[in-house]
């Protein structure tokens, strides 16, 4: 594995070692006095962030730093992308760097991709556009792994605005790939045309998808998709779509509730919902910082150094 | 420069061999005549075709002379076996004014490479608002008959709809670049299941489709000639059959790109195959070959559309869309009308060459050797096939999709009035 680019070119083996590793992360560091591994001393990471995202960078710097890496933030709002560096120049640029690998985060489907052709290090998509955030998704099964004790044979609800999220998209392929069924639920105009081959059911019905679902992923939905036609108003889109108390009462006793956040408190997701012990949504978090030291680790080393 | 040409043995558009003598740029006789002291071209083994003529051209000039000049581009017309090209109005400034258009014409003589006949714009600007002085180009020393907002879809109804009405006073035509513009607000590649998967915003056949039906209306309506560029789907192809049956005024040409990639090429998320229209399923590549062989689709057209690097070199939603088309257009005629063991010479021409010239008017274009016709036609190898190189393309630009891919058919010579634009495979330094 040369890059991390999405969770359709990974291999269920692969993932597997992904989640296994990201275990032993969270082992390996947790309880030490300093919490760190010197595993990637020497070793350059750069954060290519073209999208604000301080949850997704930190994460990304803390796993870096916990394996001892240097870490250097390019902020494209603090850089010469603002004054329309094209992204192939500030490639070249941070090649003559010579990093061993390069984090992005970019509003264009496909760019961590392309940022592959001009680059020799290791590329980890941390996000690019509506097409994939593979970190996401392992960081997710990795939660439910935890929680639910497995993935094979679970069946994860993914509800909302499906076309416009990455996360969904990373999820759906790792997932089934991993044995889980996948439920995708929300209004046609929110679910990409021609998915027929994807291995994914669809429901336009929250209440009918709960009630055997062992986790429930709930997608941020923008509040200005309304302007655009994809749903009437927010209030509409809460009351058939929002995960609400009563709704959460429909799940099985051992359902978890998912968020990648950030949230939209009472549009996709009641407070009380989000703030009950069966939201996951602080852990994801913290699950996160192993998932990415374990990629990291993996990209980084093959897995020569464990 | 000897003005007596002996072409000697071409199969003539694959009705068998013939001598063609060239003398004053038109052709003298065909069969076997004798000329002594003529320059001797040997085409044994090639098919002698009528130039081949685009209906749609992006040639860059004026306004981004990085990208394309009339003279490169008309240079890779040439090569591409082309005569005569029609140059899109979507300059920097636009071809909305005689003088724009007249600009145009004038670099075109002055390379000297193709015919160059400008397409005037629609409207002002290409705004889709006002209508721009379609008179005025009409009369100008340029000759315009036919419009186009190419880039941009004509979508106001009324607007369109005095358009058509409007080129009636010279027999025009209006060629619609039809999309309708809601429905594709950002999209990137076409609305399927590669879009799906690859989060890149779809752009759906639909919206082609709609705006087809609703101008073959107004066509029919109003009695003008509504003519689609670059149609893409199996569905516009069904609306136009449908509508030629009515005896509508409709005519509608292909991209070669359309007869042969389909969306899958995205995956790659390489720019180089961004075009708008999108690359399409393969459904509607078979769906599109089917039409071109039976003739719903009129033409090929190659919207040949050069681009800098750096508007390639990119991601893909900030690349522009367009490729390169005129150098290997012909091949992929070829290739997508049953390929050159089994081509059917005659359906090339017709395809190629005689109806667009018929579409957009030009009358010593498109016409078979016959003593009297101006002597504009290419020489083709139908037994040799080439591997596309984006450097070693005529276009001042290298946006092929086609790089490193072997297609059939070599263009090795061309003739514009007689005079060799292309000799051996190799285009003339300069025409004299």
């Amino acid at each position: 594995m040369k890059h991390l680019l999405t969770t359709k070119q990974l291999t269920r083996e692969e993932a597997e070692l992904i989640l296994d590793l990201t275990g032993q992360m969270a082992d390996a560091v947790s309880g030490r006095e300093v919490p760190k591994l010197p595993t990637l001393r020497g070793r350059t990471v750069v954060n290519l962030f073209y999208e604000d995202s301080t949850r997704t960078r930190t994460s990304f710097e803390t796993a870096a730093k916990r394996l001892s890496a240097d870490v250097v933030n390019f902020s494209a709002k603090t850089s010469s992308v603002s004054k329309g560096e094209s992204l192939k120049d500030t490639a070249l640029t941070l090649q003559a760097m010579g990093p061993e690998a390069v984090v992005i985060r970019h509003p264009a489907s496909g760019a961590p991709q392309r940022l592959t052709q001009w680059v020799d290090g290791a590329v980890l998509n941390a996000g690019d556009g509506t097409h994939a955030h593979p970190t996401q998704a392992l960081l997710d099964a990795y939660t439910m792994r935890e929680r639910l004790g497995g993935i094979e044979g679970r069946t994860v609800a993914i509800v909302g605005d499906i076309l416009h999220s990455r996360v969904a998209r990373s999820n759906i392929w790792l997932l089934s790939k991993l044995g889980a069924r996948v439920r995708l639920v929300g209004p046609p105009t929110l679910l990409p045309t021609d998915i027929d081959a994807w291995p994914v059911e669809i429901s336009y019905d929250l209440d009918a998808s709960l009630k055997d679902a062992d986790a429930v992923m709930m997608l941020r939905v923008q509040r200005e998709r309304m302007n655009d036609a994809f749903f009437p108003t927010t209030n509409e889109y809460a009351r058939l779509y929002g995960l609400d108390e009563r709704r959460l009462a429909l799940m099985p006793g051992h359902g978890i509730v998912m968020h990648p956040g950030p949230m939209n408190r009472g549009m996709e997701i009641a407070a009380r919902v989000a703030d009950s012990p069966r939201a996951t949504i602080t852990e994801q978090v913290a699950n996160g910082v192993w998932v990415r030291m374990a990629v990291l680790y993996l990209l980084l080393t093959n897995g020569d150094a464990q | 420069m000897n003005d007596v040409k002996l072409i000697k043995g071409a199969d003539i558009v694959g009705r068998g061999r013939a001598d063609v003598l060239v003398r004053g740029g038109r052709v003298a006789e065909v069969g076997t005549p004798s000329a002594v002291g003529a320059e001797v071209i040997d085409a044994d083994g090639l098919v002698l075709l009528p130039g081949l003529v685009d209906l749609h051209t992006h040639l860059r000039e004026p306004g981004r002379e990085d990208a394309e000049t009339v003279l490169t581009g008309t240079r890779a017309a040439a090569k591409g076996g082309y005569t005569a090209v029609c140059a899109m109005a979507n300059s920097y400034p636009v071809a909305d004014t005689a003088g724009v258009v007249e600009q145009v014409a004038t670099l075109g003589r002055a390379a000297g490479y193709a015919d160059v006949q400008p397409i005037g714009a629609v409207s002002v600007g290409l705004a889709g608002e006002r209508l721009a002085e379609i008179g005025a180009m009409a009369d100008s020393a340029a000759h315009v008959r036919m419009f186009s907002d190419d880039g941009h879809c004509v979508h106001d109804p009324r607007l369109m709809r005095r358009a058509l009405e409007y080129v009636k006073t010279f027999d025009g035509l209006i060629a619609q670049h039809a999309e309708e513009p809601r429905l594709t607000e950002g999209a990137q590649m076409n609305e399927g299941a590669v879009s799906a998967e690859l989060g890149l915003p779809g752009w759906p056949a639909v919206a082609e489709e709609s705006v087809i039906a609703r101008d073959v209306l107004l066509a029919e309506y109003v009695g003008g000639h509504v003519h689609f560029c670059h149609i893409s789907t199996a569905r516009s192809v069904e609306i136009i059959r449908e509508a030629k049956a009515r005896g509508v005024r409709v005519t509608a040409e292909v991209c070669p790109h359309h007869l042969l990639l389909t969306d899958e090429k995205a995956h790659t998320y390489d720019p180089v195959y961004k075009v708008n229209p999108p690359l399409r399923s393969g459904a509607d590549v078979a769906a599109l070959r089917a039409a071109l062989a039976e003739g719903v689709v009129d033409a090929v057209a190659t919207d040949h559309a050069p681009h800098a690097p750096q508007d390639k070199d990119c991601e893909w939603s900030a690349a522009r869309p367009g490729m390169l088309g005129l150098e290997t257009a012909l091949s992929i005629t070829v290739a997508a009308l049953g390929g050159p063991g089994g081509a059917d010479w005659d359906l090339v021409a017709e395809r190629t060459s005689r109806t667009p010239a018929r579409i957009a008017g030009l009358s010593a274009h498109g016409r078979d050797p016959e003593p009297g016709t101006e002597a504009n036609f290419t020489l083709v190898d139908p037994a040799e096939t080439w591997t596309v190189v984006p450097t070693e393309l005529a276009s001042l630009s290298q946006n092929t999709p086609y790089a490193g891919m072997e297609l059939p058919v070599t263009v090795q010579a061309t003739f514009l009035r007689g005079r060799a634009t292309v000799l051996d495979g190799k285009v003339a330094e300069e025409i004299k």
